[in-house]
């Protein structure tokens, strides 16, 4: 009988054959234990987490999990209320102290989750007539913004500084233009050319967003990410951000210099009508984004487990999405989903989880394993995990 | 106003990279039921038209353009 739900009947289908070969099923893994920023317990087996956006390993960090605990005691289990009303602690001026420090900028607002941060910023600021021109593999919070509000959207070819400027050139004169960039693309781990995207949006009359979410604590001389690293941070408007990589918690942002900032506390509605955060989930945010600011050694070594795993999975025969690392995500690109998702099954058991990446969510229908790596993950560790690779990878038929 | 049968020769040979099923494109043909795009596709697809006929075609207007047809008269009134 056909109903509502007849329109997911193909992913059903697909689904359902995947699963009949017997095959683990990659989006319903279970963690029953989780032992440390890198090591968790998965099906009763002791497993490596080459998954987890959890860059700079802050989870388990002593004096991180002591503030969330002194703010649980002393401001209770949650919030129950919105910013703009009761749902304003301490702990949440604290969190934007703290990120208005680490980025030096004048104003921080913090959302309940980053996706909350793109719906929220992107949809309020480009009304109707505006334009926002956006990279065509951006994240799907961003799509998402900009389905919620109620400006011109026109997508550019990834990374392409020329299409942007063209596109940007056709926009009618006088018309308001936002042009929304990510600094790493968490697909393939790739950087934008910012240095010369930047520019090209300056000169053509436009304000511009970056989402930083993968490059936070890491890339940057002080962690600020992509823009700090090309030189263009001071000419970036809006810079979103997560607590959910780096920083080792829930929740999203948006820092900026811009003199009307503030009045988005009101206007926002993704902001205004959810709940904050809970106030230990602040206190560990706040204490986490201050000791980023001085991980300079944890961001070198990350740097090294990145061109370590990259070197040895490109020696191994396996095609990466990036030539060059380029950030401390690195995508195995796989013939299909098939082979895929037998190559996910097979690393599990070695041993080692990662992320099975697949279409809508990745650019051109590829099959993706995205690894992303941990500044905690030890030289031995980035060695037993090419070991797992080159196993699996024989054993599936993935490499000879 | 350019003309439209070349307008629509011009928008045929773009489609033609993106036609792994071998349709055979008429004015009624259409994107996603005829030509089975996916949303990525189109936006590439799109790009395309928009850099040959130097014009803007924003993901509000696309949603609008279910044919071949509906693309070619949305050129005709762009680029007029």
């Amino acid at each position: 009988m056909s109903d509502l739900f007849s329109k997911f009947d193909p992913l059903i289908q697909q689904r359902d054959e995947l699963l009949a070969t017997g095959l683990t099923d990659p989006f319903n893994l279970v963690m029953e234990k989780v032992e440390s920023p890198t090591v968790a317990i998965c099906n009763g087996k002791r497993t490596i987490l080459l998954g987890t956006y959890n860059y700079m390993g802050m989870t388990f960090d002593p004096d991180v999990i002591a503030a969330g605990k002194q703010a649980l005691d002393d401001f209770g289990s949650g919030t129950t209320g919105s910013r703009v009303l009761n749902g304003t602690y301490g702990g949440h001026k604290a969190v934007e102290e703290a990120l208005k420090d680490f980025y030096a900028m004048d104003h921080a607002m913090v959302f309940s989750t980053g996706y909350q941060a793109n719906l929220g910023v992107i949809s309020t600021i480009a009304g109707k007539d505006d334009y926002i021109v956006l990279d065509i593999d951006s994240h799907a919070s961003i799509y998402d913004g900009c389905a919620l509000g109620n400006a011109q959207i026109i997508p550019f070819r990834h990374n392409d500084v020329e299409a942007l400027e063209k596109r940007l050139k056709r926009i009618p004169e006088g018309a308001d233009k936002l042009v929304v960039l990510e600094g790493v693309y968490s697909m393939l781990g790739d950087v934008a050319p910012l240095k010369e995207m930047v520019a090209v949006s300056k000169a053509n009359g436009a304000m511009v967003l970056i989402d930083e979410a993968h490059s936070m604590g890491f890339i940057g001389e002080n962690g600020r990410g992509v823009a700090e690293a090309q030189g263009v941070i001071d000419d970036v408007d809006f810079i979103i951000g997560t607590f959910s990589k780096s920083v080792g918690t829930v929740g999203g942002f948006c820092v900026s210099n811009h003199p009307k900032f503030e009045i988005l506390r009101l206007v926002c509605r993704p902001y205004v009508f959810t709940a904050s955060l809970p106030p230990s989930v602040v206190a560990t945010a706040a204490t986490s984004i201050r000791k980023l600011m001085d991980s300079a050694d944890k961001r070198a070594h990350l740097w090294e487990n990145s061109k370590r795993l990259h070197a040895g999975l490109c020696q191994l025969g396996f095609e990466l999405g990036s030539k060059e690392p380029q950030s401390a995500i690195i995508a195995v690109i796989m013939p299909d989903l098939e082979k895929g998702a037998a190559m996910w099954e097979a690393l599990l058991n070695e041993g080692l989880y990662v992320n099975l990446a697949r279409p809508p969510a990745t650019p051109a229908g590829m099959t993706l394993l995205r690894c992303s790596l941990c500044a905690l993950h030890t030289e031995e560790q980035v060695g037993e995990i090419l070991g797992m690779f080159a196993a699996a990878g024989r054993a599936t038929g993935c490499i000879s | 106003m350019p003309d439209r049968a070349q307008t629509l020769a011009k928008v045929i040979e773009l489609i033609e990279p993106f036609n792994k099923k071998g349709v055979a494109v008429s004015e009624s043909t259409r994107f996603a039921q005829d030509l089975e795009w996916d949303s990525l596709t189109v936006l590439d697809f799109v790009a395309n038209v928009e850099d040959e006929f130097d014009v803007l075609i924003s993901m509000n207007m696309q949603a609008e353009i279910e044919t071949v047809g509906q693309l070619v008269d949305a050129l005709q009134k762009l680029t007029s």
